[in-house]
């Protein structure tokens, strides 16, 4: 066996190209450079094929009437109005329905996710089919569902459907509201239409039910999570000092449950506000409709799709940043 | 032991690997198009799918249409056999980005040649000619005894999104004042479920696919066509602006079809046509259509039999259109402006000379 080499000492360094402090940075910069060589290569791809085509980058076609109508918006719009107000009344739309959609989903959810403890046997079972159900069944598929086989299987006029205060037709649902002179005002029937303070359309109802209740269902189960992660103790303890089910639920295990739920939540929002974008299968004019409709008449591919990814992600950041706010409120804070 | 050696491989695979990344050339005289094609052994044409009398699927599975008739004479002009197509199914909003990004050769699509469509500012689109003049139409449940449009004020309508029935319909009831609900849907078979379900008064869209729609409904009977025409829509096959070599081969495989009817050559009578131009050195447009003379395909790219090939899988124009949407179909479609401009219509091929 030959004597072992003596180590080099201290002052003398290695050749760097078998440094370990040079090596590591070496490396990394290559791939660094490679990644962004790569990176420029594919835009310089596209510039030069999209200059070819003349289709580099305008947005001079947003001020143009756009010359379609949208069926139902909260923003006023009309055909003569530019690209950009039917953009904006699309967004509206989108708006409206995710943030009902969160409100309904949260709601759902929590009430489910709370039932799975209940005592009672078949409210847990009720609860563990709904969840089991609707979490494995496409959303596409429950909304053309909603649309297709229930709202459009409503009857018209007289034949209405009528609930104390809510009217389901096939026109629209009518909720009873404060109408005109604020007094409280029920649907009523005027030569054949229904008239109330509040109208859903159908494609709106429709877009909602499904979303709320395939939202739902997933909530459901963060908030299941949530309160499965509450020590038995707690329970126990509060039993012990004389709280009923819903006392200790309500005061005791669901504030400590928040911590684990908050985060779980802000991924089930976010995905709620990309499902809206689905609003296209069940006739609702969305931003995606409108912008699909955009892309139609000015051929602009490219920036429809920026302004839609623009859009979206703005609106993903934007709840996100919302839910982490809420998520430090939440949290132990540690002295 | 740390050999530097290793780091090294994959960038250095990965720089070579771009390295063979280069930006393709010009095309030149010859269809770059054409060429993959053939290379490929079967044409992809883009399709409605889902319309009876242009373009869809029996109950054999089999693709049948007057749009289906267009891509297969295709085919029988690129390789001799008009079954080398795969089919692709596209509703009205993908069909131009198929196109686009070549996912698909040819529409075949009842697509309206507009201005922004064929324009290089727009869409692009190279067309070739019409194969159908259509125009925009509404249809009623009889039941309703609606016959004007203006008896559709505050009244909702299905459309298909991203048509320019979309853009006509509004135009037309901004004109006679008449305000009205539009329910956008993204394919045509949602459309008119929708209709049928009862959500809305009235579906508008080409009036040969609302005639050809209403043959595969419950109760054909039971719905009308109203009589106002809202617009002109030449519906025609179309490829891109990017390749004029192959853009100018489909547009002379349509003008085949037409100039064939006009010649009176069908699928019965290719075979004696052809051995009567063989036969007859004076019949010099014939034999220069047939092939029999001259290099109208060499200068396509196109086999110099390639009209022969044509008709003989799919017959003329006026054989396609009777077949498909005329008296022996279940649309019925009089020919009227898709006649011959010989007999009062439009369909006109220019010389084959």
């Amino acid at each position: 066996m030959p004597a072992p080499q003596p180590l080099p000492g201290p002052s003398e360094r290695p050749p760097w190209w078998r440094d370990r402090r040079v090596i590591p940075w070496l490396v990394q910069g290559v791939v660094a450079l490679l990644v962004l060589s790569l990176i420029a290569f594919l835009l310089g791809n596209l510039v030069h094929n999209l200059t070819a085509r003349g289709l580099l980058l305008s947005w001079r076609w947003l001020g143009e009437p756009a010359g379609f109508d949208i069926s139902e918006t909260v923003l006023p719009f009309d055909a003569s109005m530019p690209y950009w107000r039917g953009l904006a009344a699309g967004l509206a739309n989108t708006l409206r329905a995710v943030l009902s959609g969160l409100v309904g989903a949260t709601l759902l959810g929590t009430l489910a996710g709370m039932a799975s403890f209940s005592r009672n046997g078949l409210l847990r079972g009720l609860t563990r089919a709904y969840v089991e159900t609707i979490r494995n069944i496409p959303l596409l598929l429950q909304l053309i569902f909603w649309y297709f086989v229930v709202f459009l299987s409503l009857p018209n006029g007289t034949a209405a459907l009528q609930l104390p205060g809510i009217v389901l037709a096939k026109s629209g649902l009518y909720l009873a509201g404060l109408g005109q002179g604020l007094h409280w005002s029920l649907p009523q029937l005027i030569n054949g239409v229904w008239q109330a303070p509040l109208r859903l359309s159908v494609e709106f109802a429709a877009l909602l039910s499904g979303l709320i209740i395939y939202s739902g269902a997933f909530i459901a189960e963060v908030v299941r999570g949530g309160i499965a992660s509450v020590p038995k103790g707690q329970w126990e303890a509060a039993t012990s000092l004389g709280l009923g089910w819903f006392a200790t639920l309500r005061h005791v295990v669901l504030p400590q449950a928040l911590r684990v739920i908050v985060p779980g939540l802000n991924t089930q929002y976010i995905s709620l506000a990309k499902n809206s974008s689905l609003a296209v299968a069940v006739g609702f004019t969305d931003l995606y409709s409108v912008a699909e409709t955009t892309l139609n008449q000015t051929g602009r591919a490219l920036e429809v799709y920026l302004v839609l990814l623009g859009v979206y992600l703005a609106m993903d950041l934007l709840i996100s940043a919302v839910m982490n706010g809420l998520n430090r409120l939440v949290q132990i804070r540690e002295r | 032991m740390f050999r530097p050696t290793r780091a090294w491989t994959l960038p250095l695979l990965l720089a070579s690997l771009l390295a063979g990344c280069a930006q393709d050339g010009g095309t030149g005289v010859q269809s770059a198009k054409l060429a993959m094609i053939q290379g490929r052994g079967k044409l992809v044409c883009g399709v409605d799918g889902k319309l009876p009398g242009f373009s869809f699927v029996g109950p054999d599975g089999r693709y049948s249409g007057l749009d289906v008739d267009v891509c297969q004479a295709m085919a029988a002009a690129i390789f001799g056999d008009a079954s080398k197509i795969e089919y692709r199914d596209l509703n009205s909003s993908e069909r131009f980005a198929a196109l686009a990004s070549g996912e698909v050769d040819m529409l075949s699509r009842n697509t309206t040649m507009t201005l922004s469509r064929d324009a290089p500012g727009g869409n692009a689109l190279s067309f070739a000619p019409t194969t159908f003049f259509d125009g925009q139409g509404i249809m009623v449940p009889a039941a309703s005894g609606i016959t004007t449009l203006k008896a559709l004020a505050g009244k909702p309508i299905c459309i298909e999104s991203g048509t320019t029935t979309e853009l006509n319909l509004a135009d037309r009831m901004r004109e006679i004042g008449a305000p009205y609900t539009p329910l956008k849907f993204q394919t045509g078979d949602q459309t008119y479920a929708a209709y049928l379900g009862g959500r809305c008064i009235a579906v508008t869209s080409d009036r040969s696919q609302l005639a050809g729609k209403r043959t595969s409904f419950p109760n054909p009977e039971a719905h009308t066509l109203l009589k106002d025409v809202m617009s002109k829509e030449p519906l025609t096959p179309a490829t891109t602006n990017a390749d004029p070599a192959w853009a100018d081969a489909v547009r002379w495989t349509v003008n085949a079809l037409i100039q064939a009817e006009e010649l009176g050559i069908t699928k019965a009578n290719i075979a004696s046509k052809v051995a009567e131009a063989k036969a007859n050195k004076n019949q010099a447009d014939l034999r220069r259509f047939l092939g029999v003379e001259g290099d109208f395909g060499k200068q396509l790219g196109l086999p110099a039999d390639f009209v022969v090939k044509i008709i003989s899988a799919v017959g003329n124009y006026g054989e396609i259109f009777d077949r498909n949407v005329g008296p022996a179909s279940k649309l019925k479609l009089e020919r009227g402006l898709n006649n011959l401009w010989t007999k009062g219509g439009l369909m006109y091929s220019p010389p084959f000379r």
